[in-house]
Formats: C-alpha cells, structure tokens, sequence
C-alpha cells in the first residue's frame, strides 16, 4: 500500500524555483498496475523517485506498507530501498565489467546474503527471464532486450513488492520493448505492485490506471 | 556486505581499470621499494663499518698520542708544549696493569719494499709478538716478531701474504733477504689470508719489530698503544686506569686520548643508524607522494563511476557501505603495492649484496614501516574520494550516462 499526501517537491534551477511535485496526493494498493504518463517536465519521474526513496519530498507524508518514510534516516531508506523496492531503468544501469548473473546478483551481496544463495537465486531467475545460456556474458554481449530482462531480474532478486520501471521501453525497439512489457505485465499478474513511468502511448492502454501529470499536479487518475 | 565479497568487488572493479591501477600500483610500489633500498644501502654501511670496528680485535683499548678532547683548557698547550712522547716504556707500564690481557705498539710508515728486482710500496707497521694476540691476525707460515724486548730492534719481517706473493713469485719467502727503503731485513713469517680492518689490509702490509721502526722512520713516539681487556666488562676500568698511569707517567698531564672499541661502535653505529633514518625519511615522501596519487585517480574514479554510485544506492546500499566500497579499493591498491614493492626491494638489495662489499639489509622496522606507511596512505588518502561517493545524490548520479 502506497500513500502520498501532499508531496511537494521543488528544485532549485538557477534563479528560478521548480515545482517538480505540487500537491501530490495518490494511493496505489499492493498488486495495482499504474502508468504514470505526461509530457516531458511533468513530473512523473520525480514522482516515481520520491516513491523509490531516492528523493525526499520538501514537505507532504509518504508511507509505503503503513510506515511513514519520510522521517526515515539514509540508512532506513537504503534498507526500505533494498527489501521493499526494485528498480528498472531506460538506460538498463547495468555494470559493464559484470556478468549478468554478477549484475544480478548486486542488490543480494549489498545485503550479504552468502555467496552460495546468491549464485542459486540468480540463476533461478534468470531462468525466469529466459537468459540462462547468457548468464555468463557482460552486458556488452547482450541485446538491448536481454539487457533489460537481467535488469528486471535484478530488481526481483530481494523479492520486493514495488517494482518502479522508468521508461523500461525507451530504448528498445518494438519487439524487445513488446517482450518486457509482458514480462512486466506477467510480473504483476504475479503479484508484484507495478508502476511504470512511460510516454508509451501502448503501455498507456495497457495499464488497469493512468495516472497522467502535468505540471508537477495529477491532472487525470483513471482506471481504464 | 560480507568482507570477502567487499574485497572481490574491490579487485573486479580495480581490474577493470586496468592503466589507472597499474599507475597507482607502481607509484606505491615504487615509495617501498626506496624505502627498502635505502634503508638497505645506510644499514650495510653501519654493518660494515660495525664489522671494520669488531675486526680490530676484541675488547680493545686504544692510547693515541695528543689530546683531542675538547673539554677545558690545557694550560700547556696554551704555552706551546707539545705532548710528550707516548713511549716504549709507556706501553710496557700500561701492559702490567691488572685489567690488561696484552698489548700491543704500533708505528706506520709507508716504505718502497724491494727484493732482487721486484718492488712497490706498502705499509710498514712496527709492533711487537704481542700483535698477534691483540689483532687477532693468524700467521700463516714461519714465525712471528720475535718476543725479545719492545726496545731491541732486529733486522726481521713479517710480510703480508699479497707482498709475499708479488715479490717472491717463484718460492718460499721465509727466509729470504728483503729491503725495506736503504734496510735489509730478514723474511721469517707470512700472515695469513684473513683480517682486513680500516686503514690497512692485513695481506698488504710488511711487520718489522717496533724499535726497527722507530729508529728506520726516525720517531721518538709511537702512533698507538693497542690494549686488550681482560673482559669487556672491564674496558671502562682499563680505558681509566690506563689514563692514569700515563698521566703519572707524563708528569701528571693527561696528554693522550684513550678510546674503547666499544664508544666507537657506539659512535658511528649511531651515525649511520641516524644516517639510515635520514634515508628512510627520503624514501618516504615517494610514499607520501603515492599517497597523494591514490587520492587523485580514486577521485577521478568516483566521478567516472557516478552512475555506478547512483545505481548501487538504488539497490539499497548505504552510505557507508559505498564508502567502505571504495575505501577497500584504495587499501587493496596500496597493499597490492606495498607487497610488489617488497619483492623489487629485496630483490634489489639481493642484488646490491652481489654487486657491493657491503651487507645491505634492509632493517626490519624500515621493511615494516613502509609497508605500513603504503596501506596508512591508501586510508587516508581513500578516506576523501570515498566519502564523496558515498555523499552523491543518487537521482542526479543515475542521471549520469554509464
């Protein structure tokens, strides 16, 4: 369960004063599939980084799973980050000098878990995506594709409830882009609580609730 | 993040940039290697001169003519005298002292040696049989000085065995005439092959009895009075008695300086030890110097490595797990470092054993601290970088294009 109230964000951009997030109230439930869409500046990665923990809000509460976080200290937050939170990103954020199953299994030795259930748990899930005869190779040897199911397989390995993708198609083409979404998609058929950051237009329909900004406001909040 | 998962990281991500750690690892490398090297090259020279003082003999006592001490004023220097003579008789007196085991006079020249057609120029040193027994030196063959009095001369000599050699190519020296300057003498001993100690080689040198000396290069006062203690404990007690006595004798005038072997090991082990310290301190810098590199390249890595930082805060790490990150790297290098500095260290100074006379060990304190001074300044100069890291926003880091 996600609540914001009031979240207001603002930056500072030279002389000028932003408002990334103004007045955001939102409630996701656990197991929702939400597209957040808008136009560039809207917004809506911003909000997607203050559900991540990544940003903190100037002023407005945000619980996530009932706990107010926003008075939780860097420390707690990694902890909210690495137990409750999977990341995917547009640009993958994959490190080069590792293999995929080394990429995978990052957010486990972060939280030292023994080398033996790391190397088991990610093998099981890169099976999962499909990628066990890659699991060996540095990202450099994938596609833009494979790349992104390791990340998203990466973002599963601490078994989280939220999954924050961002853009998680805008730099695939057609195909690969069409085989994560339903990998997204089947995720959150699974269970997992899906929010994704998109101009995808596709993803737009796809997704049970768009949530559209502009502005740094919710302008539209519709299940579809 | 458990230690050894810590150190992989570190190692895979130092791998990866492969230019910039091998920079890093030579320039550390480098500062202990100096280190070794130097403090290698001061110790062998305290070790030899330490060697050159102990070959001397043991437990010695020395008288030298004049007073070279600096303390108060001497009246009879200030009026012109010269010291008296430091006689014969003088070194008999000290050689009855109780605390005496033997002793020893010494007068040098330097002399064109000569037999049929061969000469060159040596050493002629003066004594007597009680040589021997003081320097510790081992004939080789025939006999040595005779033991009659100090005061008789005789026209006999003992040659070193490199003289020997050079000038009786073909035979047996003993026996043979030899001329020292406008002197015949008569060739009755051959020293051995061993003892070598400051200013003279024993292999070298021609002996021929003191009052041959004193009278062939017109000397009333011999150059040293050699004494052995009895024991060691006793060099202190001999070197005061032996004072004594002489003032008596010199109309109660100290007008000799007396020496122990023992203050002037002290001495110069002193010197060369501060000598060594001097060196380290050199070498030194390099490390501090690498330090400063360290610090440099892992800053440039920190913000080469932006994207990573925000991409590891994402997963949950944090704060002081990326500082510890990047710290271990920096220690990793710098111990890696240390450890390949050693080897070219040793293996150098291995080779400077071969190549010098000198023992040149690296003493183990100047070993262990560079190797300490080379992982301290991958700390401390890993400390700033790494708390950069750790202190980047991860929404603007992640911005970053990997």
């Amino acid at each position: 369960m996600i609540e914001l109230e009031a979240i207001e964000r603002t930056f500072q951009v030279g002389d000028q004063s932003v408002h990334a997030l103004d007045n955001v109230t939102l409630t996701i439930r656990d197991g929702e599939y939400v597209a957040v869409m808008g136009p560039s500046g809207s917004g809506k990665s911003t909000l997607l980084n203050v559900l991540g923990l990544l940003d903190k809000p100037n002023s407005g509460i945000y619980k996530l799973g009932g706990i107010d976080t926003t008075h939780l200290d860097d420390n707690q937050q990694a902890q909210v980050r690495s137990a409750q939170v999977g990341f995917v990103f547009q640009t993958f954020h994959l490190i080069a000098r590792l293999t995929a199953a080394e990429n995978i299994e990052l957010p486990m030795l972060l939280a030292g878990v023994p080398a033996k259930e790391r190397v088991a748990r990610a093998a099981a899930l890169i099976a999962g995506v499909g990628l066990t005869d890659r699991a060996h190779h540095r990202p450099d040897q994938l596609s833009g594709g494979q790349r992104q199911r390791v990340a998203i397989a990466r973002a599963l390995v601490m078994k989280p409830n939220l999954l924050l993708a961002d853009e998680p198609t805008g730099n695939l083409d057609t195909v690969s882009g069409r085989e994560v979404i339903d990998l997204l998609e089947k995720l959150n058929r699974d269970g997992y609580t899906l929010i994704v950051v998109t101009h995808d237009p596709l993803i737009g329909a796809r997704a049970r609730r768009r949530v559209v900004m502009r502005d740094g406001k919710v302008i539209e909040d519709a299940a579809t | 993040m458990r230690p050894l998962d810590l150190l992989m990281f570190a190692g895979q991500s130092l791998r990866r940039a492969r230019m910039r750690s091998s920079m890093m690892l030579l320039a550390v490398a480098i500062g202990v290697a100096a280190v070794i090297m130097l403090t290698a090259l001061g110790e062998g020279a305290r070790r030899y001169v330490t060697s050159e003082f102990a070959s001397l003999g043991t437990n010695l006592v020395i008288v030298i003519p004049g007073r070279t001490s600096t303390g108060g004023v001497n009246p009879a220097l200030m009026s012109g005298d010269t010291p008296r003579d430091l006689t014969l008789g003088d070194m008999e007196a000290v050689r009855r002292l109780p605390t005496v085991a033997d002793a020893a006079p010494l007068v040098i020249g330097q002399g064109t040696v000569s037999s049929g057609r061969r000469e060159r120029q040596t050493s002629v040193l003066g004594t007597t049989a009680n040589w021997l027994n003081v320097r510790q030196w081992k004939l080789e063959r025939g006999v040595f000085l005779p033991v009659a009095q100090s005061d008789r001369g005789g026209s006999v000599c003992v040659l070193g065995i490199r003289v020997a050699r050079e000038l009786y190519p073909d035979g047996d020296a003993v026996g043979q005439w030899l001329r020292i300057g406008d002197r015949r003498f008569r060739v009755i001993g051959i020293m051995g092959a061993e003892g070598r100690s400051i200013g003279f080689d024993a292999q070298d040198v021609v002996m021929i009895p003191v009052a041959s000396a004193l009278i062939m290069y017109n000397k009333t006062s011999l150059f040293r009075i050699l004494i052995q203690a009895r024991d060691r404990d006793l060099m202190q007690t001999t070197r005061v008695q032996v004072i004594d006595v002489l003032r008596k004798r010199h109309q109660n005038e100290q007008d000799v300086t007396v020496v122990t072997q023992d203050a002037m090991l002290t001495t110069f082990n002193g010197i060369f030890a501060a000598l060594t310290a001097a060196l380290a301190g050199i070498a030194g810098i390099s490390l501090l110097v690498a330090g400063i590199l360290i610090m440099n390249v892992m800053l440039v890595a920190v913000s080469q490595r932006t994207a990573e930082i925000g991409l590891l805060k994402a997963l949950g790490a944090k704060p002081r797990q990326i500082t510890s990150m990047f710290l271990t790297e920096a220690i990793l290098l710098a111990s890696v470092g240390a450890l390949i500095g050693l080897a070219v260290g040793e293996t150098a100074t291995a080779v400077m054993r071969r190549m010098l006379p000198i023992d040149a060990v690296a003493p183990r304190w100047a070993t262990l601290a560079a190797i300490g001074i080379a992982v301290l300044s991958g700390l401390v100069f890993g400390i700033l970088p790494a708390l950069r890291a750790a202190r980047l926003d991860p929404v603007l880091a992640l911005a970053r294009k990997i």
